[in-house]
């Protein structure tokens, strides 16, 4: 187990280096000026050109991505250009927004997701079956950036339950200390502010979760399908077990194991797809860090940007083919 | 720790059936909306206007995008120079709501005879937020910084545009020298005559900062910065928020009115207005016209239209043929319907553009006669350019890939104006490359023929349009026409020497003469850009160039 872990993150090493070529020479194949964009159209030709050479992009691409490489392996991730500040510092907030979306979106996900694909299982063909799959094509299907307006139509504007923006209050301010809000509050033992806190959690993580969480319901639904006409279960079945122990203790067990491949890729996925919600929710996440920074030609902020999103989505992956033997002892990484 | 698991699951499952109410029970819904209306009752006092109305000292006010930068000397983005203003005094500023100069930090200002020599008095016991006096030296530290390269006051990365643009880049300053002669008195020196210096002078690029503060802060300073505004700053949360708190020794009486100001980041314009709606800010910028309706359907909030102070236009590229030919440029200036395009996509917030600058700006000039919409004249045209059966060739129009707050949708009033060339047998196709190629492109001026763009102008001074977007010297740059026209440059570079306003103004006019004949451009509009508020907001006067001044906002 202890040298299959060894190997797997020796692989993230080429994994990673690969990313940074792609990464770095599709930015570099974009056209646009960076100076241009950063400056304005409003600033001179002299401080343009003054810019250009203080970045080094008057230089080969080659180059620039050497200059680059050497300042990542020396544990400096770079200066964004438009706001000169070192990424290192600036992104942590934006990083702790996203998890915190990601990780109230895959809970969300994963929790309607399996109990629903768990139930049109063991009702197969009933009402239920029926209509969740088909709220679960329809999710599949829905647009983020549609789905995102229309709950801030009908949650905030029409019913008033739930705010439609933001992260917290800002009358009321949470002060961060982790950035993650939720257990800010939970230090701080400000329950009310919590309470705030997840409100301005709950429509973005379900506009945000509800394509996996279609995903998720469908892929427990047929795993579970398949385990339940095994022997096993029909023979605890005629043991006379009650119908729910054996679902949820006998059944589940060996139908979550695809299922958890599933919410693994659709973490990372989200990661990636978290760029509309968070415009639409005005979520300062690290989708909206990335995509500003695309505009802006903050070339050392996109490629910083993600090769840590890429870095997080292989930990992910490594995290559930571990989370694999855990679940299942027959899995043998010899 | 299996069964921990599957007993989870069994709990979570109840907890979710319990929720979800399984696939829609309408009773049970029903119940829970009553109560959530409740709670929101309880929970949101700002629906309730007589519970926090009367005592609101906090504004939100949410906006499209967020600040590159809080050091306003370093940045030339309005996003980032209207956080700056609360912050920052200059030694002038413009009145509320126009762009006309009046006194600031200075109280007043002696000009010699020969246009070389300003003399400022400062207002006397003014202090930065850190504590420390505002007196001449800091002024005279402030332009140093912006004109001396090698300051070491300027740091990595950093380049003084404004400073560049307005007073001239290294080697050909306006500004020769800048020295106090007493604590409030500090003298400007000019290597030549400037014009629009005061109006120069009063931008808010030239705020004055703590010298102590960049001194200890140093590149930290855009992050935390210093000034002598109505308000302090407090707090950045890059890319959602900035708060700014009422400066208590504020120099100038009884201001600011609020006690907090939290300017937040939204992107998408819905999403604003929809927090707007609910309570979760007082005041929004750009509102989307197609919007309008839906705020004037709500009493409790209101409209706030800013004074039109842009202009939105279809500019030819010379480089190509056949728009090296004035009369193909007339005739297309012919065949736009601009009524038409107003109405159908400005909801009516905009007026049809005749001169490159805006009507309500000094020195334009209103004898300048439009090329009205007229289809018969603009074939004549082409016939009499060569091309009686319309251009050969399919044009490349760039349209604007991005909103902005003088062309709100660039796609669809470029197809408009597809479906009127038509009409005269001009094939166009659209092109909307994204915004930075978009305007590498446009530079560059090799893809294009006809391009779409829009001006909103910085300093309340019609060389900022006319010299700045026409003139060969903004070659490559802002003239992405590539226009060269040897008389109007002689007429623009004049009227920066002339210091008499009566006198420029007259030249201004005959540049605008020129222009209209010459038709490099197709003026399209000028927009009144939209502001919705709660109803309840007074004293928010909305500026032309767009900084507007917080600190004399109230609630009711």
């Amino acid at each position: 187990m202890n040298s299959y872990l060894l190997k797997r993150v020796m692989v993230l090493i080429p994994v990673l280096i690969g990313m940074t070529i792609i990464v770095f020479s599709i930015i570099h194949a974009i056209p646009g000026d960076p100076a241009e964009t950063i400056l304005g159209q409003k600033a001179t030709e002299q401080s343009k050109q003054a810019l250009r050479e203080q970045l080094g992009l008057d230089k080969p691409w080659l180059q620039q991505y050497f200059n680059y490489m050497g300042d990542l392996l020396q544990g400096d991730l770079g200066t964004s250009i438009r706001t000169k500040t070192p990424i290192a510092e600036e992104i942590m907030p934006y990083l702790a927004a996203t998890l915190e979306l990601t990780a109230a979106s895959m809970l969300f996900a994963t929790i309607v997701g399996v109990n629903a694909g768990i139930l049109s299982a063991w009702r197969q063909n009933s009402w239920f079956d029926y209509t969740a799959m088909i709220i679960a094509l329809i999710g599949v299907s829905m647009p983020i950036f549609w789905l995102g307006l229309m709950e801030q139509l009908l949650f905030a504007l029409k019913l008033h339950w739930l705010p439609s923006i933001g992260r917290m209050d800002q009358r009321n301010p949470v002060e961060s200390i982790t950035n993650l809000y939720i257990i800010d509050t939970i230090i701080a033992g400000q329950w009310g502010q919590l309470w705030t806190v997840i409100k301005h959690l709950i429509l973005p993580s379900i506009a945000l979760g509800t394509i996996p969480m279609a995903i998720i319901a469908r892929m427990t639904r047929s795993s579970m399908l398949e385990v339940m006409n095994s022997d096993y279960i029909r023979t605890a079945k005629a043991k006379g077990m009650s119908q729910f122990l054996v679902v949820y203790k006998h059944a589940l067990k060996n139908a979550l194991i695809p299922v958890l491949t599933v919410v693994g890729l659709q973490t990372g996925a989200l990661l990636g797809g978290a760029v509309l919600t968070e415009t639409i929710f005005a979520w300062p996440g690290v989708g909206r860090y990335i995509f500003e920074a695309i505009s802006a030609r903050d070339y050392p902020v996109i490629q910083t940007g993600i090769l840590i999103i890429a870095f997080i989505f292989v930990v992910i992956n490594l995290l559930v083919d571990l989370l694999y033997a855990a679940v299942d002892p027959r899995i043998n990484y010899k | 720790m299996k069964k921990w698991s599957s007993l989870a699951l069994a709990v979570t499952l109840g907890a979710v059936l319990t929720l979800s109410g399984c696939g829609g029970n309408n009773k049970n819904a029903g119940t829970e909306a009553t109560a959530g209306t409740n709670a929101a009752a309880t929970t949101a006092p700002e629906s309730s206007p007589d519970a926090a109305a009367s005592t609101q000292d906090t504004l939100i006010l949410g906006r499209g995008g967020d600040s590159a930068s809080l050091d306003p000397a370093i940045v030339t983005d309005g996003e980032s120079l209207k956080i700056a203003h609360q912050v920052f005094d200059s030694l002038l500023e413009y009145k509320p709501g126009t762009s006309e100069v009046q006194p600031s930090l200075a109280d007043s200002w002696e000009v010699s005879a020969d246009g070389l020599t300003y003399t400022f008095k400062l207002h006397p016991g003014v202090k930065f937020h850190d504590g420390t006096d505002f007196d001449a030296e800091a002024v005279v530290f402030n332009f140093t910084r912006w004109s001396d390269p090698a300051s070491e006051f300027k740091f990595e990365g950093d380049s003084f545009d404004y400073y560049d643009s307005m007073f001239g880049p290294d080697g050909s300053r306006v500004i020769k020298e800048v020295k106090a002669v007493d604590a409030t008195t500090v003298q400007f020196t000019l290597n030549q005559p400037q014009a629009p210096f005061l109006q120069n002078i009063a931008m808010t690029s030239f705020g004055i900062a703590s010298p102590t503060a960049i001194k200890e802060k140093k590149e930290n300073f855009k992050n935390e910065p210093v000034g002598t505004g109505p308000f302090v700053f407090t707090e950045w949360k890059h890319n959602d928020s900035i708060t700014l708190d009422k400066n208590p020794n504020y120099w100038k009486e009884g201001l600011p009115k609020l006690n907090k100001v939290i300017v937040r980041s939204i992107p998408d314009n819905s999403a604003r207005f929809n927090a707007l709606q609910n309570g979760e800010i007082d005041l929004m910028e750009d509102l989307s016209p197609d919007d309008l309706s839906t705020l004037e359907g709500n009493t409790e909030l209101q409209k706030i239209e800013r004074p039109p102070f842009n202009v939105a236009y279809l500019g030819f590229n010379f480089n190509k043929k056949p728009f090296d030919n004035v009369k193909v440029r007339q005739a297309l200036n012919y065949a736009v319907n601009k009524q038409a395009i107003i109405d159908a996509f400005f909801s009516g917030q905009a007026t049809a553009a005749v001169n490159p600058m805006p009507p309500s700006l000094w020195g334009y000039n209103d004898a300048v006669k439009d090329y009205e919409y007229d289809l018969d004249k603009a074939k004549a045209l082409l016939a009499e350019a060569g091309y009686p059966d319309g251009l050969p060739d399919t044009v490349t129009l760039y349209a604007m890939p991005v909103s902005r707050p003088y062309m709100p949708d660039g796609k669809k009033v470029a197809e408009a104006i597809q479906a009127d060339w038509e009409k005269i047998g001009v094939k166009t196709v659209i092109e909307s490359p994204e915004w930075a190629t978009y305007l590498d492109d446009t530079k560059a001026g090799e893809k294009d023929d006809i391009y779409m763009l829009g001006w909103t102008g910085d300093n309340g001074d019609p060389d900022n349009f006319l010299y700045t977007l026409l003139d060969k010297d903004a070659i490559p740059g802002n003239n992405r026409s590539f226009y060269v026209n040897e008389e109007l440059h002689t007429i623009l570079i004049n009227a920066q020497k002339e210091t008499d306003q009566a006198k420029r103004s007259d030249l201004y006019k005959q540049a605008q003469e020129i222009i209209k004949a010459d038709a490099p451009w197709i003026p399209l509009v000028h927009t009144t850009p939209l502001l919705a508020a709660k109803a309840n907001l007074k004293g928010y006067v909305p500026g032309p160039t767009g900084t507007e001044y917080y600190s004399e906002i109230y609630f009711e």
